[in-house]
């Protein structure tokens, strides 16, 4: 997913989810990020910044990364991501869709494409802090 | 907590007037070519079209238009390229047309994530290629597509129908708009395929006949807009 438009969604889930809850004022959001992906941070914080809602004015986006790592399903097979091996084209296409993994790459035990991204595969929002007002 | 992809999907459509989803409860029906062929009638009827291949696993729409190579653009997201006048998605932009293995799951990421990033131009149609069958796209589309209209299509033949029928009844459950009931490929006329509609509270919209010429003109849409199908699809297009 694009940076600006993961930032987008980020920004309305969080204000949503605060509206929800009755939250006047977000102080923290905690966002991981899948390193499948390849979304750079500095451009996610900088459209954050730019997108945020008046309710989270103050707010400080706090961004980790997760490792992806994949199992195979035929082989039970584990491995890591190799972001460095990836050429131009792969990387830009699971940069957009990271689920072109299973076109792209393949179990390097036993060559199946039916492998599971068992970690690091999206964008999800792990916490978010906030006030309500007395 | 909610995927944030889900929160901006919505608005990704607020600038398209009218989404119609061209599908079928059965594969081999001639979705792709019907929804190729209703784009361009649009687009050639002076209206802004755009068409989406969401048949991630079989798509086929390039081959029909015979384009290849192209690539979206970045831009806040990615903005489809323009082919044919056609403002034109499909994951082959990505896949580069190499076997895209996906159980049924990554297939629903994948359409969540092509849906969250892509930024449609103003359109008066946008024209979706279903994937056959009513499995995750069928039920993400729903679930994920405000105001989304179905056109489905069917052959003439029983065994079509019987899929097509689930189909029907499944969008008349959920209350989801149905345009109607396309028969495609027709050897010869008879009401059936009409009459079994009504029974399902369902409009038949009409008969395309099969035209043999078509498959001719497959990579060739000046050749395809020559054909009979494709008249017969032009005047389809304007009962929408």
């Amino acid at each position: 997913m694009h940076e600006w438009a993961l930032a987008e969604g980020v920004v309305k889930t969080a204000d949503k989810f605060a509206e929800d809850q009755g939250i006047d004022e977000i102080t923290e959001v905690r966002i991981m990020i899948g390193e499948l992906q390849a979304v750079e941070h500095d451009i996610i914080e900088f459209a954050l910044d730019q997108l945020r809602t008046t309710r989270m004015k103050g707010a400080k986006f706090v961004i980790e990364a997760v490792p992806a790592r994949f199992k195979c399903r035929k082989c039970s097979h584990e491995w890591k991501l190799e972001k460095e091996k990836l050429d131009e084209t792969t990387g830009e296409a699971i940069h957009f869709v990271p689920e072109m993994a299973h076109v792209f790459l393949k179990c390097p035990k036993c060559g199946s494409p039916d492998f599971e991204v068992t970690e690091g595969r999206g964008v999800w929002l792990a916490s978010i802090k906030g006030r309500k007002k007395e | 907590m909610n995927d944030p992809r889900l929160a901006i999907i919505p608005g990704r459509f607020d600038d398209v007037k009218r989404i119609v989803a061209v599908s079928s409860g059965k594969g081999g029906v001639g979705k792709s070519m019907l929804a190729v062929a209703l784009a361009l009638s649009l687009r050639d009827a002076g209206n802004s079209v755009g068409l989406l291949d969401l048949d991630f696993t079989s798509p086929s729409t390039h081959v029909i238009l015979g384009v290849e190579g192209l690539y979206p653009e970045e831009e806040k997201g990615i903005t489809p390229p323009i082919t044919h006048g056609l403002s034109y998605m499909s994951i082959v932009h990505y896949s580069i047309d190499e076997p895209v293995p996906l159980r049924g799951a990554d297939a629903s990421s994948a359409i969540v994530e092509l849906l969250a990033i892509t930024r449609w131009r103003e359109l008066d149609y946008l024209i979706i290629d279903m994937p056959p069958g009513i499995g995750d796209a069928t039920l993400d589309m729903i679930r994920l597509i405000p105001r989304i209209e179905f056109l489905v299509v069917t052959t003439p033949s029983r065994l079509a129908y019987e899929s097509v029928r689930k189909l029907l009844v499944l969008l008349n459950e959920l209350g989801i708009p149905t345009l109607g009931v396309v028969e495609n490929m027709a050897m010869e006329h008879t009401d059936f395929i009409k009459k079994e509609t009504t029974k399902v509270n369902s409009h038949y919209l009409g008969v395309v006949d099969y035209d043999a010429s078509v498959e001719a003109a497959i990579g060739k849409p000046e050749d395809l807009k020559k054909t009979s199908f494709y008249g017969q699809v032009s005047k389809l297009g304007k009962k929408l």
